[in-house]
């Protein structure tokens, strides 16, 4: 009777698990969608402030995960700003100043040009599978989707956020919720992401709202206005000598 | 009879000197403290208002929710009108416009590339236009090396920070900031000069710079973080700060003075969210319209009493209160020390007395005449010592005390030298302790006298 209960709670279990996939799959697929060899973009931030709403657009250029360079158009006031990350640093180019500083230390948590994120934000690599363990929570109905609702927690120390829910379209395979926590929990930041469309053989979100939750406001929509994928980029763009271009 | 008196103690070494001395000292003492205390209330109050609070202060009601942490972004903008029907409205006031900001501040090297980067608490102020932001903050006598900026785009900073990020005079600096929308900002200054404030709070790493900079930098055109009133006698005076305060904030209080802009998008903002929390059904919006009247323009104008703020009220409260302990705790050391000289002076004019109840003085005639007595030693006593408490409180007002040992950890805005404050009030003030002290002691000391049995006198004038 024993060897019974203990074989079908075997297999229940088993059972369960089945009904999940591998969530290691599912943050591959993501990266696959989400990550690049080269990428070149033109956005708009809408920030919202407690006091006005203004938007600031820019033309940005990523190759991989550690080279990016951006350059504000709009406004008038942010216009010629450029901002450089290669690897662990990032500087800045002030175009009324003439002068390239580098962003470190405490300026690193600041906000973006008074959006939602923080130079860190942009400090972070992307890849969720080589980053984050991740475990499956359950499956739910997000925005007329079905998702797949998971926790990941971060696999090494030094992420800015080392825990975060991720609510995975099922079939797109890309994160349309997402809550980004610190580690004792306390909710940081959160991310929503729809006008997913198909742009060559990935998915990729057209407009992504983010949200400091530690901050009044009603977040900062990022539109992407046009994108394209693994393009050839010179390299040097992603050189000090650019900012001053 | 009272000149008998007089003449009576003061003939005599023995009853007078040992209570003068006790009375004079304590006079001595309580004027001199008292002096210290006024004057270290008074640097207290002249350091917190030049820096930081004013006699009264104007901010957005939404700054003033935040006020310790200085939200330049929820500052007043385009404030020039409104501040011109302020200063019609109270003429007894000087108004100063200032921004406090948080910064990077940014050192180049010889390719502008950067070479030290340091946080420093940036102040707007008007350093251009006129001298009286130097003379509030004491820049004149605060200034270490260089000179005070005369032009645009000119920076001072505190010598700690100057000498931290191993500036020179005539090096240029980049402030990096937010503008009041949340832009990066940044400004190009060239170092003129270093301070040091003696006020530990400040010294740690600030910078100055003229407000019209600090509007530019920051995209506050006309406006500023705060505005800061003084009464134009200089003396801060509670009563009428707070009769100003009430006053104003029914005038002004609900106008609008924020840029239009600015107030329209802060209200339609909270309509918006309300709308959207309530669910536009009916009771929903009758419980916006409560709270938007409750809330009311976030960036209509506030004014605080310094009392109000940074707990400056408990502060001056609290003031108040250990002078009415110190002089209380005076009244009854000196009283019980005085006390003690009655009972001996008791014992050595025993006989004395003895004679007198023999010879038909009442017991109460008695005790009235060394009440007397004891009220002319303790005016006397009490003149003395404020006389000399004066001499000494005069000297430290010249040459000041030392305190900076106890303000070295503090975030407290007190100036490291305490001047004393002399004043013929301060001095009056101690010579009712003096003359209650010594009254006092002798009401103790005489009640001796009630316990003479007039049958055993000449049994005791016997021995």
């Amino acid at each position: 009777m024993k060897r019974l209960f203990t074989i079908l709670l075997l297999a229940f279990s088993l059972a369960l698990t089945a009904k999940y996939p591998d969530p290691a799959s599912i943050l591959r697929a993501i990266d696959a969608n989400t990550r690049f060899t080269s990428l070149k973009s033109t956005t708009r931030m809408v920030i919202k402030s407690r006091r006005a709403s203004r938007t600031v657009s820019s033309i940005n250029y990523s190759k991989g995960d550690n080279s990016f360079f951006s350059e504000y158009t709009s406004p008038p006031r942010d216009k010629g700003t450029k901002m450089l990350k290669l690897g662990g640093n990032l500087w800045i180019y002030n175009p009324g100043t003439d002068r390239i500083v580098q962003i470190s230390g405490n300026m690193l948590n600041q906000s973006v040009m008074g959006s939602d994120l923080s130079y860190e934000d942009f400090m972070e690599e992307n890849s969720l599978l080589q980053d984050y363990n991740a475990v499956i929570e359950g499956e739910a109905t997000y925005d007329k989707r079905e998702v797949w609702n998971i926790m990941l927690t971060a696999k090494r120390k030094g992420l800015s956020y080392p825990k975060k829910r991720i609510y995975v379209d099922k079939e797109r395979l890309l994160p349309l919720y997402e809550q980004w926590f610190s580690s004792s929990g306390k909710l940081l930041k959160t991310v929503r992401s729809d006008q997913v469309s198909r742009i060559g053989n990935r998915w990729y979100p057209k407009h992504v709202v983010f949200k400091d939750e530690l901050k009044e406001g009603s977040g900062t929509d990022y539109y992407v206005d046009s994108i394209a994928f693994d393009l050839k980029i010179p390299d040097a763009i992603f050189s000090k000598g650019s900012l001053k271009k | 009879m009272l000149s008998f008196l007089i003449k009576g103690v003061f003939r005599d070494r023995h009853r007078y000197l040992f209570p003068l001395l006790i009375v004079s000292s304590g006079v001595l003492i309580m004027v001199f403290m008292l002096a210290l205390i006024n004057g270290y209330m008074d640097s207290f109050i002249r350091q917190n208002a030049g820096f930081d609070t004013g006699h009264l202060k104007v901010v957005t009601a939404a700054y003033s929710r935040l006020l310790s942490q200085k939200p330049y972004d929820l500052g007043l903008l385009d404030i020039q009108d409104e501040l011109a029907t302020w200063k019609a409205a109270y003429p007894q006031l000087d108004w100063v416009e200032r921004i406090h900001f948080g910064a990077l501040l940014d050192v180049p090297d010889n390719l502008g590339q950067t070479r030290e980067q340091g946080e420093v608490v940036a102040f707007g102020i008007d350093l251009l236009s006129s001298g009286r932001e130097r003379k509030l903050m004491h820049l004149d006598q605060a200034l270490v090396s260089g000179r005070i900026p005369s032009q645009s785009s000119e920076i001072l900073l505190t010598d700690s920070a100057f000498r931290r990020l191993a500036l020179k005079l005539g090096d240029p600096v980049t402030l990096i900031g937010s503008d009041v929308f949340g832009s990066m900002t940044f400004r190009q200054f060239r170092v003129t000069g270093s301070v040091r404030f003696g006020v530990e709070a400040l010294d740690r790493g600030a910078v100055i710079v003229d407000l019209a900079d600090a509007r530019g930098m920051l995209d506050m055109e006309g406006g500023a973080g705060e505005i800061l009133a003084f009464f134009r006698n200089g003396s801060y005076d509670q009563k009428a700060a707070e009769q100003i305060r009430d006053d104003f904030n029914r005038r002004f209080g609900d106008m609008e003075t924020a840029s239009s802009g600015g107030t329209q998008t802060g209200k339609s903002a909270i309509w918006e969210e309300e709308t959207a929390s309530s669910g536009g059904t009916q009771t929903g919006k009758s419980a916006i319209q409560s709270e938007s009247s409750a809330i009311r323009d976030e960036y209509a104008p506030v004014m605080l009493a310094m009392s109000d703020q940074n707990n400056m009220g408990y502060m001056l409260g609290m003031m108040q209160y250990l002078l009415a302990i110190f002089s209380l705790v005076f009244i009854f050391i000196l009283g019980i020390v005085l006390w003690n000289s009655g009972l001996m002076n008791g014992i050595r004019r025993y006989g004395e007395i003895g004679v007198r109840l023999a010879i038909g003085e009442s017991k109460t005639q008695i005790y009235r005449s060394l009440l007397i007595e004891a009220g002319a030693i303790g005016f006397a006593g009490s003149v003395l010592g404020i006389l000399l408490g004066l001499l000494l409180s005069a000297y430290f007002n010249l040459k000041g005390m030392d305190v900076s040992v106890f303000s070295r950890n503090s975030s407290l805005l007190s100036e490291d030298i305490i001047y004393t404050s002399v004043s013929l009030k301060t001095a009056l003030s101690a010579l009712i302790p003096g003359m209650l002290s010594t009254l006092l002691g002798a009401a103790l000391a005489g009640m001796a006298v009630f316990k003479r049995q007039t049958s055993q006198l000449f049994k005791e004038l016997e021995t």
